[in-house]
């Protein structure tokens, strides 16, 4: 059973491991919105076309 | 602020999507043919006996392909076309990513060339030997490195909640790799664990489950918090769910493990550990699937058009059934009867097949149209796999859930007069109906799964690829990282959440490593006097036993239930296993216990069922081992094999090896004289035939076998 005492430590570790991710994503900001970037993801930055952008200018094109 | 032009490296993602399917539908088909093999076990006693094929070697194969080969090609798919989105970048290094890749399909090589061999380490889920650990480990950082890396070059401040995923099953997967797999090499052919039977069993459980947590799970909800959205056009239902859900996940899930171990010799303590810890997993389980499906609130009438959101409809209710299911199995009372029956195998494959199959078939269907710039080739056929495929997974667990059912409870069933009702061949027979249609189930889970490849490979045809795909955006502001001509230490001495992270993980392997050998090997020593090291000959059956992968089929555990003990004998004691590197506990009985299997019958019972099982148990879906009886033993390790015991805590004297050989050739006599005097025949044999049978190993099986357990038999 003296393995269980590693297992613990090891587990503890990533514990502390994943602890220390998550206050730096707190200080960091990272919480602070948490809406924004739900609808973020859904916007694709693919370049558009000349003639999409020109669709989307009169309106008709798909965004 | 100057947009910047750079382009998505697609060419990767289209790589890894059709390692997917190629290594989904030959994983799927080894799978097929186990399963066959349980169907109809004559035909492939009579008919297709090769070693190579028989099911101990071809399960792990299975299980490895299913799992590491296609969910595993499906996450690097899945994180590959995200991770760039989510980031607005590049993936860090093309040549990284390329060695991801090949290196990935290699391992996979390596897989299918050496389990049919028999090079096993023989734990579950962890088979393949330690230099194919080693590339995992070496691949596994490749992957790491590139993402964080990317993950640094972003152009988005914000690391969306799939990011998040991605990188604790990064660490995750790392950390219980790296320490599952300790193993001292003897050749390249084999390894021993380093820790013996109850260490051996907490630290494969712990891995085991985790595989499933970290490997199943995580990557593919970070992929659902991607695909989900993005093929609903909708935003996730809660953000905040969905950040709550993924901390909370990670922190429960890394001590559930010892509830695959209830009612074995793991002390109880640790058992109700895993217990209350699996019960609390529910919870974030279920929020992360209501998440997933609440994404669709007021766009279900989509699903109804769209084949991606019906696949992942399908893929969420599965994930929910078998999360509800898992702290359900981890109750003592439910596990007493679903413990060792074909439920678990119903319930991994709810997971398997719902979970992750359904969501990468989702994902294939979302991705090929975006990566061919063209429409699915055709929906109708799309329609047709998701209702194959689900029926496929009706057929499978449905009749898995019955049959591990019956079986349960069959054992448990007593006369009324204090006697079992039932012998244990009885309980196995009647379940082939169901183990028929379960082929049947998985046959057309195949079917919709080539159907699929079809679809895909002509919407690939009518459309073209664009390997690099233009994308623009702002750069990031922030303070540069590193100031020109300043080091890569002092860069991160302004970070100190990073450097404390970076030191925890330095202090932790080098603590680590320097502890294993001591605490371990030290622990190893035995609590019960009668219990002595293995003989050479019966190390050398053990390995042989680990080699044909008897443990798919056999446990060697005895609860301490009343049906347990009144059928095999006085419950197992934690003492019983230290010198057992690997331990062979089990997790299944297609066949019975053998952990007091020694005694119980004759060497002579033993050789004739080893080569026709159907002769001496008729119903018996055990393979014929005709192999062993011609094979001559390889004893040219024995000595060395004997040294590494030592090294691993096995007290045998000292100079013990250079004694071995000639102990193990006066016990391997001894057992061939005694099937030849036991032979009802009666037939006259000469001592050349003893001599050579003795050889063979079988006898060195049946060595192993004859004495399980009997250490302690007589109390």
């Amino acid at each position: 059973m003296g393995v269980i005492y590693l297992l613990i430590g090891v587990s503890v570790v990533i514990a502390i491991v994943f602890l220390s991710f998550f206050l730096w994503a707190s200080k960091n900001g990272q919480f602070d919105d948490d809406y924004t970037p739900s609808v973020r993801i859904l916007f694709d930055d693919e370049q558009l076309k000349d003639n999409q952008l020109k669709d989307n200018l009169n309106g008709t094109g798909k965004v | 602020m100057e947009l910047e032009k750079f382009k998505y490296d697609n060419a990767i993602v289209k790589k890894f999507a059709y390692a997917t399917i190629i290594w989904g539908i030959t994983g799927m088909v080894v799978g097929l043919i186990v399963a066959l093999q349980m169907s109809f076990p004559l035909f492939f006693n009579e008919y297709l006996g090769f070693k190579y094929i028989s099911f101990g070697r071809l399960r792990p194969l299975h299980t490895n392909a299913v799992i590491f080969a296609f969910v595993g090609n499906g996450i690097f798919t899945g994180v590959h076309y995200s991770l760039q989105r989510l980031l607005k970048t590049r993936m860090w290094s093309d040549k990284l990513s390329n060695i991801n890749f090949w290196g990935w399909q290699l391992i996979i090589v390596c897989a299918v060339a050496t389990l049919p061999l028999g090079m096993t380490s023989g734990k579950e889920y962890a088979e393949l030997e330690w230099w194919i650990d080693i590339m995992i480990a070496g691949i596994w950082v490749v992957f790491g490195w590139n993402m964080f890396a990317t993950i640094l070059a972003r152009r988005v401040q914000h690391l969306y909640v799939a990011i998040w995923f991605f990188i604790a099953t990064f660490v995750t997967v790392a950390m219980l790799h790296i320490f599952n797999s300790f193993e001292l090499p003897i050749s390249f052919m084999k390894s021993y664990s380093w820790y013996a039977g109850v260490q051996d069993a907490l630290v494969q459980w712990w891995y085991g489950h985790n595989a499933v947590a970290f490997f199943l799970t995580t990557p593919y909800l970070g992929l659902m918090y991607y695909f989900v959205p993005k093929a609903s056009g909708r935003p996730v239902y809660s953000y905040r769910l969905s950040i709550i859900h993924f901390w909370a996940l990670i922190f429960l899930y890394i001590w559930a493990g010892p509830h695959h171990l209830l009612y074995t010799s793991l002390p109880d303590w640790a058992q109700s550990l895993g217990v209350a810890f699996s019960i609390m997993l529910l919870l974030p389980s279920w929020g992360g699937m209501l998440n997933g499906l609440l994404t669709l609130r007021g766009a279900w009438d989509r699903v109804r058009d769209d084949v991606t959101l019906k696949f992942m409809v399908v893929a969420l209710t599965c994930y929910g059934m078998s999360t509800f299911e898992g702290p359900m199995l981890s109750l003592k009372f439910f596990n007493s009867i679903t413990h060792f029956t074909d439920w678990v195998v119903a319930h991994v494959h709810v997971g398997g097949l719902g979970w992750n199959g359904m969501f990468t078939f989702g994902m294939l269907y979302y991705l090929f149209p975006v990566l061919f710039k063209t429409k699915l080739f055709s929906k109708k056929l799309a329609n047709y796999h998701f209702w194959i495929a689900t029926l496929g997974i009706m057929f499978y667990a449905i009749p898995m859930y019955w049959a591990g059912f019956v079986q349960g409870l069959m054992w448990q069933e007593f006369k009324p007069d204090g006697n079992l009702e039932y012998e244990f061949i009885d309980t196995v027979t009647q379940l082939r109906p169901m183990y028929i249609l379960r082929s049947f189930g998985g046959f057309l889970f195949i079917i919709g799964a080539v159907i699929m490849s079809y679809n895909l490979f002509k919407t690939a045809k009518q459309g073209s690829f664009v390997a690099d795909e233009d994308a623009e955006a702002a750069p990031l502001l922030k303070a540069p990282s590193k100031i020109k001509g300043e080091g890569w230490h002092k860069a991160m001495e302004r970070k100190p959440i990073k450097m404390l992270v970076f030191s925890l993980i330095a202090v932790a392997i080098g603590g680590i490593i320097e502890i294993i050998p001591t605490a371990i090997v030290d622990s190893n020593i035995p609590t019960i006097e009668a219990v002595k090291p293995y003989t050479p000959l019966e190390l050398e059956g053990r390995d042989i036993y680990v080699r044909e992968g008897c443990y798919n089929c056999h446990s060697q555990m005895i609860r301490p239930l009343r049906f347990d003990t009144e059928r095999y004998g006085e419950y197992s004691k934690a003492g019983e296993f230290v010198y057992d590197h690997p331990f062979q506990w089990g997790s299944k009985r297609t066949g019975p216990d053998l952990a007091r299997e020694g005694g119980k019958k004759s060497n002579y019972w033993h050789f004739s069922h080893m080569i026709m099982p159907k002769e001496t148990s008729p119903g018996s879906y055990m393979p014929a081992y005709g192999w062993l009886r011609d094979d001559k033993l390889d004893t040219d390790l024995t000595d060395n094999k004997i040294r590494a015991m030592q090294t691993l805590g096995v007290p045998y004297a000292v100079g013990y090896d250079a004694k071995a050989l000639d102990d193990l050739h006066v016990q391997a006599k001894e057992i061939a004289l005694d099937i030849y005097q036991s032979n009802p025949d009666n037939r006259e044999f000469t001592d050349a035939e003893v001599v050579e049978l003795s050889e063979t190993e079988l006898v060195a099986l049946i060595a192993y076998l004859q004495r399980l357990g009997t250490d302690i038999k007589a109390e």
